[in-house]
């Protein structure tokens, strides 16, 4: 983090209440988030048309176990006891039972959560080593053909409905050309053949110096990561290119050229040093969206994510594993617009 | 004839207007006069006339009932006998599947567009317009959905209300409402301090009137623009949350569905889950045209370099 040397020299001077007082608000506006979120969750929870009793119990059971039960999940205290029960759950990590596995929730979410985040951080990677440039090059040559295919590009992007392009990915690249392997993580006869470490099948695979299986795992992802890879890309190409241009504009880039300055000089020493911080921010958000954009995807490639676990449990009214489910995707999305917005208020000197 | 459109395009372009609505009236022509000259934006406009028309014509274009099954002719390929997009898996046309399917895609849109956009600028003049502790209460609710992921949250709703296309509308809504409420605030607490409220504050206009006369009219506009840049992305939400079999309900000739349906045989016959794909796709990238067209128009400011 070069940037953070560079410009904390300026934060020193701000007044140290001033500070201790905007972490205060910002922890509150956190708390306060975070205490809406659950409590989302915790209203759709109980509006939802299944009684959980019943889903325990069972519909023979009698009235006394009924009874029992009922009193067992708390639902015999006042609501406003009930939230803070299951706020306290959720802070201990406990979503409850899920009717499908029969294993507590968290542990499912531990479990396929490393699918996931495998497969956003290679699609946001893909994103920024494409994205990146194209926006810089469509901001610097403005007009151009480049500009010209960036904006289709984005364009395709924002308009193409994500699992009708992984299923034309799947017909053509897999049913058609065999390019790459077909839907889930590895294929048959790889299943479980490293130890899970991290989770992650590429990284347990390097760990493990097996290479045919990271090579089977390479091919299954390849895909599905390109994918998530494009619509992250979209977006970042469009914003940078909208950085860079308000940068570009500026005068100072115009005094550096009088200078005699190379244009290269200019482009990357000057501009784009000064779009890092709000780059950054964006990224964090297109790995936010991406977590979430997974959901689609992960269904038409059958792979084991949060997001095939929440859909499967939506669709056999698993309430428990669904709220679970959306209570984690939603703090990791809370949590990382919260870094971005951090991230902007301490690096660039312009946010205080 | 020509000599009449002559006149009336001077009298549009006055700049004298002689009457309020002579005033309406020009900055509406010039408005569209610019946004005419988008080739991009007009040709969004074109293909939503055209699926506008389609959904009201449907009767007349779908060449066979989009509900009748004709199990003997199942999985048909393109351009075979009276069936151009071919069949789906319980014979059923696919061309007349998707001219239905235009009206629910309409059906969805419209309702979400008016639902979030209200919601939102309820919320937010209130907010802007009231200020203290409604203000703050109002923003950290809006500032919490906004914090949500909305594809998941709206998953969470329809999981509590139940699968279908109402409940699809009314949870891609409540994902939608909150930057509208922003737009909406941000607009009030520009114009609440300008002089010409105050003189209707000092008329005895009470805070009703000055919400609904004179604050509303304002916000429209950037509203607008929000709406139509969004709708792609309610096309998208639809269509997904119909694709995973939580929007609408078979038979019903959705979209989404329509894909869903097609990905059993996608290897063996690619055209029944593409050719729904492609009407999304033209559907959504029509209104991202247009919605970048109506930014230039009506929201210079935000409008791109």
């Amino acid at each position: 983090m070069a940037i953070a040397k560079h410009n904390t020299g300026g934060r020193q001077q701000a007044p140290l209440e001033l500070w201790v007082r905007a972490t205060f608000l910002t922890l509150g506006s956190i708390i306060v988030t975070m205490l809406g979120l659950m409590f989302i969750t915790f209203v759709i929870g109980r509006v939802m048309p299944i009684d959980p009793v019943l889903a325990i119990v069972g519909e023979q059971a009698s009235k006394s176990t009924y009874d029992q039960a009922y009193e067992q999940l708390g639902l015999d205290r006042p609501i406003v006891v009930q939230f803070f029960i299951y706020v306290w759950d959720v802070i201990h990590g406990d979503f409850g039972k899920s009717l499908l596995t029969a294993r507590p929730v968290a542990d499912d979410i531990k479990r396929v959560f490393p699918a996931t985040l495998e497969l956003a951080t290679l699609g946001v990677f893909a994103g920024i080593v494409l994205g990146v440039p194209l926006g810089v090059i469509a901001a610097v040559r403005r007009g151009s053909w480049i500009d010209q295919v960036a904006r289709v590009v984005a364009l395709v992007g924002y308009s193409m409905p994500i699992f009708w392009l992984g299923l034309m990915g799947l017909l053509i690249f897999y049913g058609i050309l065999g390019w790459v392997g077909g839907p889930g993580r590895v294929g048959i006869f790889y299943v479980d053949i490293v130890p899970s470490v991290t989770g992650m099948i590429l990284v347990d695979s390097i760990l493990d110096r097996n290479w045919a299986v990271f090579k089977d795992a390479l091919s299954h992802i390849i895909l599905p990561a390109s994918l998530l890879g494009y619509y992250s890309l979209a977006y970042i190409s469009r914003m940078t290119r909208s950085f860079m241009l308000e940068q570009l504009s500026a005068e100072y880039i115009t005094t550096a050229r009088v200078k005699g300055m190379s244009e290269s000089a200019v482009i990357w020493r000057h501009a784009f040093k000064n779009i890092r911080v709000q780059l950054i921010t964006v990224i964090a958000l297109s790995y936010a969206n991406l977590l979430e954009g997974s959901v689609l995807t992960e269904i038409i490639f059958s792979w084991p994510g949060i997001g095939s676990y929440i859909t499967t449990a939506l669709l056999s009214a698993d309430m428990n594993a669904v709220l679970g489910g959306t209570v984690v995707v939603g703090l990791i999305f809370i949590l990382l617009n919260i870094f971005s917005d951090l991230l902007y208020k301490v690096f660039d000197p312009r946010a205080k | 004839m020509p000599n009449n459109t002559g006149t009336l395009r001077a009298w549009l372009l006055t700049d004298t207007p002689t009457s309020r609505r002579h005033a309406k009236l020009s900055a509406l022509y010039q408005g569209w006069l610019s946004f005419r000259g988008n080739t991009m934006a007009m040709v969004g406009l074109g293909i939503l006339v055209v699926l506008v028309l389609i959904a009201f014509a449907a009767p007349l274009l779908a060449p066979h009932d989009p509900f009748a099954q004709e199990l003997g002719n199942r999985l048909q390929p393109l351009w075979s006998e009276s069936h151009p997009l071919g069949t789906d898996s319980l014979g059923r046309d696919i061309l007349s599947r998707l001219i239905y399917g235009s009206r629910i895609t309409l059906y969805i849109v419209g309702l979400v567009a008016l639902i979030a956009p209200i919601t939102g600028l309820l919320v937010g003049t209130v907010a802007g317009y009231v200020g203290g502790w409604t203000d703050q209460i109002l923003m950290r609710i809006t500032d919490i959905f906004l914090a949500f992921p909305r594809l998941v949250l709206a998953l969470a709703f329809v999981a509590a209300l139940g699968a279908g296309i109402e409940n699809a509308v009314l949870a891609i809504s409540l994902t939608a409402w909150p930057p509208y409420a922003r737009i909406a605030r941000a607009e009030t607490l520009t114009i609440r301090s300008s002089d010409y409220i105050s003189a209707i504050q000092l008329q005895g206009a009470g805070a009703l009137r000055i919400i609904t006369k004179h604050i509303w009219p304002l916000c429209i506009s950037s509203l607008i623009v929000r709406v139509t840049l969004d709708m792609a992305g309610i096309i998208l939400a639809a269509a997904g949350l119909g694709f995973l079999g939580l929007g609408a309900q078979p038979p019903s000739p959705e979209w989404g569905a329509m894909i869903s349906e097609g990905r059993r045989f996608i290897l063996d016959h690619w055209w029944v889950a593409t050719v729904p794909g492609m009407a999304i796709f033209t559907v959504s990238l029509a209104f991202n045209l247009l919605g970048d067209g109506l930014r230039d128009v009506l929201d210079p400011k935000d409008s791109e370099h």
